[in-house]
């Protein structure tokens, strides 16, 4: 590893944690915005300093094992919530190439030919962080969470991972660079996969137990969820954790679906290439932020799914779609590929 | 039977019957929602920024009460309790003394309220107190309780009930003279209480 | 890389030891993970990128987390668990003591443990896999996926609701009575 992606690790780093916290202040000002309220305004202008203000206060707070608890389980919990959240970052493209004092440097922490199923591998790890925060606890409502939010992230992995499979076929390749460079070459994902789309967003919406979606910390039926019973920091960082699981997800259906940091065009214009770079990462962070709003955008339109509901949508509405678009989309590439002769 | 009309004109009929295949795919739906609160997140928002702005609120507001003085800068009450027996929170209390000779220009009567009190957390500013006051001593105001982190300031004692003694810094309670309550007062029964 | 195939293999080793040594299943199960996760490890060294995300998705992120979830339904939370009889504790040692006999033997023959042919570093690439998976073990390829269909057919039926069950108890008015019907 050299210095400039220790370097780069850093910034993603800071740059992750950073969203994650703002998108907790977002969170609160669309809500209110979508609510005919304004929000929090009170720490800073317009309350941006809000995050600051909630950061500390979870610090302050006490921070309480429960004594039927089991405290190593308990602790390990968030800890493993959280590192899995800031793993994934690393597989994404976050722009293309950047050309420093002669050298060239992506703009992405390592490509390696398996990135998509990278991103797989840990979002399933990252279940682990519920269920044993949610058995830990030792409370009835927290181990309900925890139990929903293992069945739920893996029958929604199926349906997310048949439409991860079309993709593929289309790109023919399961590195995240690859897929965006396709995608440069040949128009975006969304073009010709918008069943795929579909699926993958409805699935990302419940691998990332966001609403409607929300089971495992269902307020009106679980007190709390899986994070019943946890206070201080702790609690802290499963809610950091969903949040960077949102700017996580937002970047993979940016990079997969919509070019990721392409932008339509550029090229042509005959710009400096660290410029295009540039505009490009900016493209890709655009992109996300549309997509975290849209997370947010959602949760304060639909109410909650009823849990059984939740598992006919997964098991008897998106594989079997999931399977449909796989075919179609093998059918249509071959047609085509004899068409082209 | 046909004679109970909806109270709303948005009233539904709720039906049971099976889902059509546009109701079940849900995403429609979906989008109609999304598309109401995104219209939603353009509009004005009615906040009011309290600290900083406040509401315009009407001369008879019943907020924080007064303790009137009488053109001469004396107390008009003289601790009869009736107030407190009027108020529903029993959020008054009060000890009476006796006027000591030379404190005339203080009370107007011979008895008055040495300690007067009016737990302002226990209130709910009816108002019943002013109207059973035959003295006309206490008056609600539009002013506020301001807020407080602990109960006890909530306690108002006579150094915050009553008004200053400079007739420039006097409490207006005028606003809440209705024209009803100044044709009560013409009544030469109650002459006293001028 | 060596240093690291060695820290790797300890943890392998040590993880497993613990998973059968562990008195709470709970901690036998995390074990267990770590155990999964550090052969992961191994893949990578190997270049077998494409072998390790999928045994991690596979038993890690799906098998385990059922583990689990069994586990942590049945509430097995007390230590130790049942006494066992003399006579099971006797076959038990007898039938491990066997099989680390075998083992002990087959490692004692098997002499050549250096790779026999030059290490490919591109073996456990996608292309690669695909390829040999879609040529060469073209058969048992189909044959597994066969076995899963008949697993899920299985699964289907005892999912099944029965035709002759009560209806449900939520659905009420003209509809019930159309269903019912
Ligand atoms: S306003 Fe009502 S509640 Fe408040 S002190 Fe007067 S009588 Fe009591
Ligand atoms: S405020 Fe009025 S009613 Fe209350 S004790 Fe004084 S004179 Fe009586």
């Amino acid at each position: 590893m050299t210095l400039a992606t220790a370097l780069f690790l850093l910034v993603l780093f800071v740059v992750t944690l950073t969203v994650a916290a703002y998108s907790t202040y977002a969170e609160r000002k669309v809500a209110a915005f979508l609510q005919d309220r304004i929000g929090p305004d009170r720490a800073g202008p317009f309350g941006i300093l809000q995050p600051l203000a909630d950061g500390t206060k979870m610090f302050m707070k006490e921070d309480f094992i429960p004594a039927a608890a089991n405290r190593r389980l308990f602790t390990l919990g968030p800890a493993i919530a959280m590192i899995t959240a800031l793993m994934t970052g690393v597989v994404i493209p976050w722009g293309g190439e950047l050309t420093l004092f002669g050298e060239t440097f992506r703009l992405q922490g390592t490509d390696p030919e398996i990135g998509i199923l990278f991103v797989f591998a840990i979002v399933s790890i990252g279940v682990y962080g519920i269920m044993l925060g949610g058995w830990a606890s030792n409370n009835k409502y927290a181990l309900l969470g925890s139990v929903r939010a293992a069945s739920q992230m893996v029958s929604y992995e199926l349906g997310m991972g048949l439409s991860i499979v079309a993709l593929v076929m289309l790109n023919g390749t399961l590195s995240l660079g690859g897929i965006v460079e396709h995608q440069a070459a040949h128009g975006w994902n969304i073009i010709y996969q918008p069943l795929g789309f579909i699926i993958f967003l409805v699935c990302a919406f419940a691998e990332t137990n966001r609403s409607p979606f929300d089971m495992p910390e269902c307020e009106t039926e679980l007190v709390g969820g899986y994070h019943t019973e946890f206070s201080s920091m702790k609690l802290g960082f499963f809610l950091f954790a969903e949040y960077t699981n949102m700017f996580i997800s937002s970047a993979v259906i940016s990079t997969l679906y919509f070019g990721g940091y392409h932008v339509p065009g550029l090229d042509r214009l005959g710009l400096d290439p660290n410029l295009t770079t540039l505009i490009g990462t900016a493209a890709m962070f655009a992109k996300t932020f549309f997509f975290i709003f849209f997370f947010m955008w959602v949760r304060w339109s639909t109410p909650r799914f009823r849990f059984d509901q939740l598992m006919n949508l997964g098991w008897k509405g998106l594989i079997p779609l999931g399977i449909a678009n796989v075919l179609i989309t093998g059918t249509v590439y071959h047609l085509a590929e004899l068409w082209k002769g | 039977m046909s004679d109970l009309r909806p109270l709303t004109t948005r009233s539904r009929v709720v039906s049971d019957k099976r889902m059509t295949l546009m109701e079940r795919i849900y995403l429609p739906a979906m989008v109609a929602g999304l598309l109401i609160t995104i219209r939603h997140f353009f509009r004005r928002k009615p906040t009011v920024r309290y600290p900083e702005q406040e509401r315009p609120r009407p001369a008879v507001y019943r907020g924080r009460h007064v303790l009137k003085r009488d053109e001469k800068g004396r107390e008009r009450c003289t601790a009869c309790g009736l107030c407190a027996v009027a108020c529903p929170a029993e959020a008054i209390s009060m000890v009476a003394d006796e006027r000591k000779p030379g404190e005339e220009h203080l009370y107007r009567e011979e008895k008055y309220a040495r300690i007067y009190e009016i737990d302002m957390l226990r209130c709910i500013y009816c108002g019943l107190c002013e109207e059973a006051c035959p003295k006309e001593a206490i008056f609600l105001t539009d002013r506020l309780v301001k807020a407080d982190r602990e109960r006890m300031p909530f306690v108002f004692g006579k150094d915050e009930l009553v008004e200053p003694m400079d007739p420039a810094r006097r409490i207006d309670v005028s606003g809440r003279q209705t024209a009803a309550v100044r044709t009560f007062k013409q009544n030469p029964r109650y002459a006293h209480n001028r | 890389m060596a240093a690291l195939f060695y820290i790797l293999a300890a943890i392998s080793v040590i993880s497993a030891l613990t998973v059968v040594g562990a008195r709470n299943p709970v901690n036998s199960v995390i074990a267990l993970v770590v155990c999964f996760l550090s052969i992961a490890g191994h893949y990578v060294l190997l270049n077998a990128q494409f072998l390790a995300m999928v045994h991690v998705i596979v038993y890690t992120g799906a098998i385990m987390v059922l583990f689990l979830f069994v586990i942590m339904l049945l509430n097995l939370n007390k230590p130790g668990g049942p006494r066992k009889s003399l006579a099971m504790r006797l076959a038990a040692a007898v039938a491990g003591g066997l099989l680390f006999l075998t083992l002990a033997a087959a490692v004692r023959q098997g002499v050549a443990i250096t790779p026999a042919a030059g290490f490919d570093p591109g073996v456990g690439l996608v292309r690669h896999v695909g390829q040999v998976l879609f040529t060469e073990f073209l058969l048992p390829f189909e044959v597994s996926s066969v076995l899963f269909l008949s697993a899920i057919v299985g699964v289907v039926m005892l999912a099944k609701k029965d035709k002759d069950e009560a209806p449900d108890p939520h659905i009420t008015g003209p509809e019930r009575a159309r269903r019912t019907a």
